[in-house]
């Protein structure tokens, strides 16, 4: 059954050119002064879609069963809330901006 | 009597592996699963301490590295992946010299990966950026500032992505030799394979790395 699966491969140089294409893209997209919010919406979307290329195609998931896709994709969606859950800490510095700080403690134990 | 009926009803619901080719292939996606906590954990940090370089800033990667060179590597892992496909096509249609020689050409494009890194490690050093400082003078600004957490988040990331790189190729190479010994079939071509899966996380991983360090 495996063998048969395999004769349905796509054609790897159709994913080469793909895979060059969007490289030369992303760098064509860091050349502009785009505002930094769209440059990294851009270059996160491709790079995304190369990685899916390389995974669906080079690593056959395509051919494996759904689950496995399931199992694999999961570390990808916790690294992306594991990004999120860092957030609270990395706004920390704005947030504390706009809260005036507690007058000094003065130490009176030595009279 | 009733012991052996239930043995012989659970033999009947054996649910089947999620790789029913080949058990080792299975093992080998576990590990890249676990792996890929590894790299995300590293771009995860990447990203807070960037995100958290406060008033000190974070000096704009363009101003340090070199994107022509990494784009260059990029195309390189790319190749190889193909390579790695044309290596594994081959043996199961049973051409054993065609996929050695892939895999040569797969392993070349590793070896020529990996000095590449290390040039660029060298010219980095050698121009200021270190674990404890970055360079006085920028690509495009003569002078630069920012947090000197660049260098070790940069080192550690692409260190631990060369290293992998370095055992993707070590790996290969047993491969290549248990393959010009003639120990793979068009029928028994599994170990390839899951070579295969290693090399192809390799590139993808660098994908990311290429994105998040160097361009973004």
């Amino acid at each position: 059954m495996a063998q048969d699966e395999h004769k349905d491969h796509p054609k790897y140089m159709t994913i080469f050119w793909w895979l060059l294409g969007l490289t030369v893209a992303e760098v064509l997209v860091v050349i502009p002064d785009l505002p930094i919010a769209i440059k990294a919406i851009l270059l996160i979307g491709m790079a995304c879609s190369k990685a899916a290329l390389v995974a669906i195609y080079f690593m056959h998931l395509k051919f494996e069963r759904k689950t496995l896709t399931i199992i694999v994709l999961t570390p990808f969606i916790i690294c992306v809330f594991l990004v999120v859950m860092l957030m609270p800490d990395l706004t920390l510095d704005a947030r504390l901006d706009g809260i005036e700080k507690p007058a000094e403690v003065v130490d009176t134990s030595a009279h | 009597m009733e012991h052996a009926t239930t043995l012989d009803h659970t033999e009947d619901v054996y649910e089947p592996s999620l790789t029913p080719d080949s058990l080792g292939k299975l093992g080998m996606w576990i590990f890249l699963v676990g792996d890929t906590m590894s790299f995300g954990a590293l771009l995860a940090a990447y990203a807070a301490l960037r995100a958290g370089a406060g008033i000190v800033g974070w000096v704009p990667p363009d101003e340090i590295l070199g994107i022509n060179l990494t784009a260059g590597m990029t195309f390189l892992l790319i190749c190889s992946s193909v390579t790695m496909v044309k290596a594994l096509e081959s043996i199961q249609s049973g051409n054993v010299s065609r996929m050695c020689l892939f895999l040569g050409l797969t392993i070349a494009g590793g070896v020529i990966f990996l000095g590449l890194q290390a040039y660029e490690w060298y010219h980095l050093i050698t121009h200021g950026l270190t674990l404890t400082e970055i360079p006085a003078h920028g690509l495009k600004s003569d002078v630069i500032s920012g947090s000197t957490l660049f260098g070790p988040t940069f080192y550690a990331i692409t260190g631990f992505h060369g290293l992998h790189v370095t055992g993707g190729v070590i790996y290969l190479i047993v491969i290549l030799i248990h393959g010009l010994r003639g120990r793979y079939t068009a029928e028994f071509n599994h170990e390839v394979e899951i070579v295969g899966l290693y090399w192809h996380f390799v590139d993808l991983i660098w994908i990311m790395v290429f994105t998040f360090i160097y361009l973004l």
